[in-house]
């Protein structure tokens, strides 16, 4: 009898669901940027550790206190936060001081996602809008990429001396095999190339992320460095500018958040390609070395836009749709 | 909390509190945001607009009955501009700190939309009197909020309030408040503060037959207003009248 009832349940589409909600979807976020984070850990010693718990639990503490404020249903449950302040941590170098990740945690949660709706409102990511304030406002820790010799594994030139990114950027040899396996300098998490592209390529096998947009944000990226990188048709280069910096990071993790990437499969296309185009423009003729936070706000700001422009006809209303 | 309208003390209440410029109405944006990056500059800004704004209205209203109503608009700049060049000249000659703090800001002042909106909405129609205390009341109403902008720019944005260092040793200045976005973020915030405050008494209001003096609910931007307070009350009244 239970069965029958089940079967003669009437209701609109969709009729196939999956048990997959928010929570589980950050969950397996969290999952594949695991990988990275610890390496992070391993890579910088406890200190990181220390930056991304106290990044994690602000960012948690903050959005518990603007439910309270704004009288909402408690809404850390659905691990957004710890999605938020993990990737804010990720975005951090080593050195800084104790107190930026709270502050940072404290913009991205409040001004960025709660102020404006809370999730699924936010018009921009609110890690990266976190970190371009951040930046902005110190720039001079910000950019300190000095590891505390405390770490597990000390490198030798890990120590001091320019990331490898700006070391590119400045036309110097690096060593690419150190810079795909994550052994050199930068922020915690996006040292590792090797491993944010297995937890990436891990989300779009599960299906959590669309393989367009990261496909063609690096696509239209490699085009634009073989282009006008001033190295010519050079593999080498290439690989080199795609293994350092936050490339990776960004285009697998922070591109892809659903509430500020477009819904529509054309849009996600053109967004991937502006991206790229924007992180061209700015690693190669902008004033610093990386450019992909600023790419992907501004990229952020536009989704609404790409949006409308590519959200699909109704069928048989051919081009007269209004 | 009614006041005889027209009156010195009403116009000082409705530019600093009622309708403050800044907070309320939020016309001149272009200083507002621009210029407020310290309490200084925020309260010359608004020191030399309530100047020009005073005797801007002074004018206008003294030639109100004068000035043909097609060639309005050219004949308020003019005004306005002969003043503003005064105060250029004199903010130059004597106190060259401010005059290139604010820079390009001072000419600008010619086209703040505070000065032509009290020119078109008041003075134009009102004695001169009345009018001066509009421009003084608007102009402080103006000033006090580019101070407290300025302020609250210049605390977090460098630690000191009015070139004074006020923040503890250890505090590091978040610079991004005394740069562009921190304009708007402070703006948003100190707006929504004084929201908080006056929503109580808003409320109160809305029972006063003053609340609303339109006749009919279409085309009406206030968001907040259901239409309940307008229509029962005035629709019989308008359409006798």
């Amino acid at each position: 009898m239970a069965e029958e009832k089940t079967l003669l349940n009437v209701s609109s589409s969709p009729h196939i669901r999956v048990k997959a909600d928010t929570c589980y979807l950050m969950k397996m976020v969290v999952a594949a940027l695991a990988p990275a984070a610890v390496f992070g850990i391993f890579n910088f010693g406890p200190r990181a550790l220390l930056i991304l718990a106290l990044s994690i639990a602000s960012a948690c503490f903050f959005e518990a206190m603007m439910d309270k404020i704004l009288h909402k249903p408690l809404s850390i449950g659905d691990f957004s936060a710890v999605v938020t302040g993990l990737l804010l941590g990720m975005n951090l170098p080593v050195g800084v001081p104790w107190w930026m990740p709270i502050l940072g945690s404290a913009f991205a949660i409040i001004i960025v996602k709660m102020l404006f709706g809370g999730l699924g409102e936010n018009f921009m990511n609110p890690a990266l809008g976190a970190r371009c304030f951040l930046l902005i406002s110190f720039a001079g820790k910000m950019c300190d990429f000095t590891v505390p010799d405390n770490t597990f594994l000390t490198v030798a030139d890990a120590v001091s001396g320019a990331t490898p990114l700006a070391a590119v950027k400045a036309g110097e040899e690096i060593n690419l095999m150190a810079s795909f396996i994550g052994y050199t300098k930068g922020t915690i998490g996006e040292t590792s190339a090797l491993l944010l592209l297995l937890g990436g390529i891990f989300l779009c096998v599960t299906k959590i992320i669309d393989w367009k947009i990261p496909v063609c944000y690096i696509g239209s990226f490699s085009i634009f460095v073989l282009l006008f990188g001033g190295h010519g048709f050079d593999l080498y280069y290439l690989a080199c500018e795609l293994c350092t910096g936050g490339l990776m990071l960004g285009a697998w993790f922070m591109a892809t958040d659903y509430v500020t990437s477009p819904i529509t499969p054309k849009g996600r296309v053109v967004y991937g390609i502006i991206l790229g185009v924007l992180t061209g423009i700015f690693r190669l003729f902008g004033a610093s070395a990386e450019g992909v936070s600023y790419a992907i706000i501004f990229s952020n700001l536009l989704v609404p836009l790409l949006e409308r422009v590519t959200i699909r006809k109704a069928f048989g209303r051919g081009g007269h749709a209004r | 909390m009614t006041m005889k309208e027209n009156t010195p003390i009403e116009r000082l209440y409705n530019g600093i509190i009622k309708e403050n410029p800044t907070f309320v109405l939020l016309l001149g944006m272009c200083p507002t945001l621009a210029v407020t990056t310290s309490a200084v500059n925020g309260l010359g800004m608004g020191l030399t607009t309530m100047v020009i704004l005073t005797m801007s209205n002074l004018m206008i209203s003294l030639l109100r009955k004068v000035i043909p109503d097609g060639v309005r608009m050219p004949a308020y700049i003019v005004i306005v501009a002969s003043f503003v060049t005064i105060v250029q000249f004199l903010l130059q000659g004597f106190i060259p700190s401010l005059y290139s703090a604010l820079g390009i800001y001072i000419p600008l002042i010619v086209v703040n939309c505070i000065i032509l909106g009290r020119a078109e909405a008041y003075a134009s129609k009102n004695k001169v009197i009345a009018s001066i205390f509009d421009g003084i009341g608007m102009g402080l109403g103006f000033t006090l909020g580019l101070t407290c902008i300025g302020i609250v720019r210049e605390l977090l944005g460098a630690g000191k309030i009015f070139g004074i260092s006020v923040m503890p040793s250890f505090y590091t200045p978040i610079t991004i408040f005394i740069l562009a976005p921190g304009a708007f973020f402070v703006l948003a915030f100190l707006i929504a503060f004084q929201n908080k405050f006056k929503i109580g008494s808003a409320r109160k209001n809305q029972d006063g037959s003053t609340a609303c003096s339109r006749t009919s609910c279409m085309n009406c931007g206030n968001r907040i207003c259901s239409g309940r307070m307008a229509e029962p009350k005035t629709t019989g009244k308008e359409e006798k009248a």
